[in-house]
């Protein structure tokens, strides 16, 4: 997200000699047999046999809480099990905690990564590493001629005293996997390591996997993205309701065989739609600078409008202000300049609250820190923003029969797997939390809706419920402002293309024009309009 | 769930068995290491906690001093059991008592001519807002400066005191009296009895707000909005709530209800304006919110539980001959012995 984004830098740098691959013969390492895990009212893991080779990438496919990470954290010792047996290199070990897990060779990096910002990439690693005695000036010498070696032998390219709060998301990553790697891990587990990745990352960390693999490291990789699991892992297996359906060679597997594996029917994956019947303009930004986090100018000019009835995709790598752009709109952070309307009215550094009352409706991108309460009840949650209306406020008084009773629909609807709308969020998996969100936000009937990332983290039948409704919501005449790196769901559900490019819109775009080679150039910064002529362009849809 | 280090399913006990085995646990823990503390002066620790649990229940008189010693505490921490909701850390309470104590004290003193009434009304209200002045000074320099709550709570308390003092030692000094107190409060000023005990109005009060602040917290959309804000105040802004609104009502709020027990202890007890007229009341109620896990009838037994240990104290002091020292650790030893139990049980069960 921050600085220069890094295309395929690190891996080109790297060269393997081919004759250094290990003999990849079927040495198991680690085997996990029976395992089933119980929480109140689910059964995530339900009796799973799962094995893992030596040098091995062995990915994890399932659908949203069919129980992947779950049982990653079995492994990982952050949860026991009530039954079944995990076997390292033969015999069976028991751990209790990921201190147990971490002597034993085995690392994870959690989807949400757990690192001072303020310290450098080496404190991030030493710390909490030898707790008896200090780290002497020669010890922090030796730490760093360790890390710096570490990182070039696997390409990381991290350099051990920058501090973590200046690097981007796909860095913060390597620099997890370095601290695994650091604290001797034989067998790396990652948990949809790739969802908070722009593609050119996500390209960069595939490739770093293989080269952990060859270099005799087994790698546990779970991602609900069928090209990326075919592409990097020798082995497939697919979980479904906690059990294990099959475990398939990659190179005897293909999308449609796999889909049809995770969620047990045909699933389409393309949506098709109608084209778009564009009404009157509902959301108007002008010429808009803001701010990022560092204060620092991000945003520069930025003019555009949505229309009723019609998705205005805005395309970018990640990090050239849509976050920003998003914010600003959705009252979370101020404009320095310009202006912002909904429905002619304006909410130009307004409140959330005020924006929400002129119908604006958000699926943040950072959905932990904006949009999940995470010790709230499911039910709770599905009301946060309309919690003083009717029916949810009846004379002042909270109706939590009315609270419960949207929330028994919308999760239904919606799909979000749960034993009970009084659980707690934090406990829905990670792609359940995210239908939550989407059913909170369009069931506000907004005249605008910003969907920030909205398939982050969903698996593919879930991406295909919820682009039928984005495209549903479209054409019961909402205005729909589509911010996403995957440029495949851009050019599924647009109507309309916008290019951000370092704070800049650098091009609109119709959908039946749209050229992806001309997008990608576009995107890295290769061909610019002025500004005046884009909204122009912009206009005439 | 990512964030949990150890989970242990066995321990998946029913939370009610926990949270009510694990404060008694505690204070049976808290009661054996007290016993050696008794054994190491040479008495004896029956006949000592004997003492003390007749000092805290043992007949009327002890069960209403118990009372009267759980009705400010309960008061306070309603107020800050509100504000913890919101993770504002109000450790000012004892200041707003003081505070509170001051202005309803200065009607207490200056306005006796009004109907008696009207006096007691005007002083009580004037209390409140007394505590509820303090506290938005915290809250207008947390939302306006970004001054953390924590330090400038906790800054004036000191403040409200040493005025406390000053004022009892100069204007506010009994006219020809040469101890630094106000001149004694006027009859019509002790808060009126109940049924005939000394139980008064201010231990009724309290125990109404319990219901008030349950459902201010879980029946309104206001409370909803309080939790929203502890839950995480970024994912609130989010969603509309006006945090720093959020910020100045809990303060305030929690403020006006340690004023409020201010008035009640100087009017029922001390009937004048001086130094010490609080007895760390304002930190020991922060204890009681925390150990009655933010639940306004957890926080009542906490009360309760803190009351009748200071009173059982107090008589293991006066009655067994215990030294004050001896009985003020004991004390400490079981409330901490409690709390640490309690946290414990509750890591576990969370995790
Ligand atoms: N700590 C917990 N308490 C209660 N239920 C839980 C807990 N953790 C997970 N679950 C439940 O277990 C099931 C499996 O969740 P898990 O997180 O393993 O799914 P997942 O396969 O990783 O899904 P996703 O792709 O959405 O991340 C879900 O129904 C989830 O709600
Ligand atoms: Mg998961």
């Amino acid at each position: 997200m921050r600085g220069v984004p890094i295309i395929g830098g690190a891996a080109k740098k790297c060269f393997l000699k081919k004759d250094t691959k290990l003999s990849q013969a079927s040495e198991t390492i680690l085997e996990m047999r029976g395992i089933v895990k119980k929480f109140p009212g689910v059964i995530a893991n339900d009796g799973v046999d799962f094995e893992l080779r030596k040098g091995e990438i062995h990915a994890l496919l399932g659908e949203n809480g069919a129980g992947k990470t779950t049982l990653m954290n079995v492994l990982y010792g952050l949860y026991e099990p009530d039954e079944g047996q995990i076997l390292l290199n033969g015999k069976p070990i028991h751990l209790k905690t990921a201190r147990d897990a971490i002597a034993l060779g085995l690392g994870m990096v959690h989807q949400h990564f757990m690192l001072v910002q303020r310290f450098t990439v080496a404190e991030n690693i030493i710390l909490g590493q030898h707790s008896p005695r200090e780290p002497h000036i020669e010890d922090q010498k030796a730490v760093y001629a360790r890390l710096k070696k570490l990182s070039d032998r696997y390409c990381l390219s991290i350099h051990p005293e920058a501090e973590v709060w200046t690097l981007s998301v796909g860095e913060q990553q390597r620099v997890e996997i370095l601290k695994a790697l650091y604290r001797g891990a034989e067998i790396l587990i990652l948990d949809e390591p790739t969802a908070v990745l722009t593609p050119q990352e996500a390209e960069q960390l595939l490739e770093i996997i293989r080269v952990l693999a060859k270099e005799g490291k087994s790698v546990v990789f779970i991602s609900h993205k069928l090209n990326e699991v075919l592409s990097v892992s020798d082995r497939i297996t697919v979980l479904r309701d906690g059990k294990v359906i099959d475990t398939v060679q990659a190179s005897q597997t293909g999308q449609e065989d796999l889909a049809r594996k995770m969620v047990g029917r045909e699933v389409l994956l393309q949506v098709s739609k109608n084209p778009a019947q564009p009404k009157e303009a509902v959301l108007v930004v002008e010429g808009l600078c803001a701010n990022d986090a560092r204060e620092l100018q991000t945003l520069y000019d930025v003019g555009f409008e949505v229309k009723a009835g019609e998705i205005l995709g805005i395309a970018g790598v990640a990090g050239n202000g849509q976050t920003e752009l998003e914010q600003v709109i959705a009252g979370l952070r101020k404009a320095n300049a310009g202006r912002v309307a909904i429905c002619g009215e304006d909410v130009t550094n307004a409140s959330p609250k005020e924006v929400g009352n002129c119908g604006l409706a958000h699926i943040p991108s950072d959905r932990y820190r904006m949009g999940v309460l995470s010790d709230f009840t499911i039910a709770e949650n599905l009301v946060l923003q309309r919690i003083g209306q009717k029916p949810f406020t009846r004379r002042g008084w909270l109706n939590w029969k009315a609270i419960r009773q949207q929330a028994e629909e919308l999760v239904k609807s919606f799909d979000v797997r749960t034993p009970s709308i009084e659980m707690a969020a934090g406990k829905l998996s990670g792609g359940n939390a995210q239908k939550m969100i989407l059913a909170r936000e369009l069931a506000r009937q907004p005249r605008i809706l910003i969907a920030a990332q909205p398939t982050r983290g969903l698996d593919v039948s879930a991406i295909e419920y919820v682009h039928r409704q984005l495209i549903a919501q479209r054409d019961a005449g909402e205005a729909i402002l589509l911010f996403s790196t995957e440029l495949q769901e851009i050019l599924t559900l647009s109507d309309r293309i916008a290019v951000m490019y370092e704070g800049r819109i650098v091009g609109v775009m119709d959908i039946d024009q749209a050229d992806i080679n001309e997008l990608g150039l576009m995107m890295a910064g290769g061909k610019g309009l002025p500004s005046c002529e884009i909204l122009e362009t912009g206009g005439a849809a | 769930m990512s964030k949990s280090t150890t989970t242990n399913q066995e321990r998946h006990l029913p939370q009610a068995l926990v949270s009510i085995g694990a404060p008694v646990l505690g204070c049976l823990i808290g009661l054996i290491i007290g016993a050696f503390l008794i054994l190491l002066a040479k008495a004896d620790p029956i006949g000592a906690y004997q003492t003390m649990l007749k000092g805290a229940f043992g007949g009327e008189r002890q069960i209403t001093e118990t009372l009267l010693k759980a009705g400010p505490l309960l008061l306070i921490a309603l107020g800050l059991t509100t504000a913890f909701r919101a993770k504002i850390w109000n450790i000012g309470a004892e200041g707003q008592y003081y505070m509170g104590a001051l202005f309803g004290g200065l009607v207490a003193l200056y306005l006796t001519d009004l109907p008696r009434p009207l006096l007691l009304t005007l002083m009580l209200l004037a209390a409140i807002v007394g505590g509820m002045v303090w506290a938005y000074v915290a809250a207008f320099l947390k939302v306006r400066m970004g001054m953390n709550e924590i330090i400038s709570t906790l800054m004036l308390n000191y403040i409200a005191i040493l005025l406390m003092e000053y004022l009892a030692r100069g204007p506010l000094q009994e006219p020809g009296g040469y101890l630094p107190v106000s001149a004694q409060f006027d009859k019509v000023t002790k808060l009126p009895l109940l049924f005939g005990t000394r139980v008064h109005l201010g231990v009724l009060i309290a125990v109404l707000l319990v219901p008030v602040i349950y459902t201010l917290l879980w029946s309104t959309p206001l409370g909803f909005r309080v939790r929203a804000v502890g839950s995480r105040a970024s994912v609130a802004r989010y969603a509309g709530v006006n945090v720093e609104k959020i910020i100045v009502f809990v303060l305030v709020l929690s403020g006006g209800f340690a004023g409020l027990a201010g008035i009640i202890e100087v009017a029922t007890l001390h009937t004048r304006l001086k130094g010490g007229i609080s007895q760390g009341y304002g930190f020991s109620a922060i204890l009681v919110a925390l150990l009655g896990r933010m639940n306004p009838i957890g926080v009542t037994v906490a009360a309760l539980f803190f009351a009748a240990l200071i009173i059982g104290a107090e008589s293991m002091h006066v009655v067994y001959g215990l030294p004050v020292s001896l009985a003020d650790a004991i004390q400490a030893v079981i409330v901490l012995s409690v709390l640490a139990v309690d946290a414990t049980a509750r890591r576990r069960m969370d995790s």
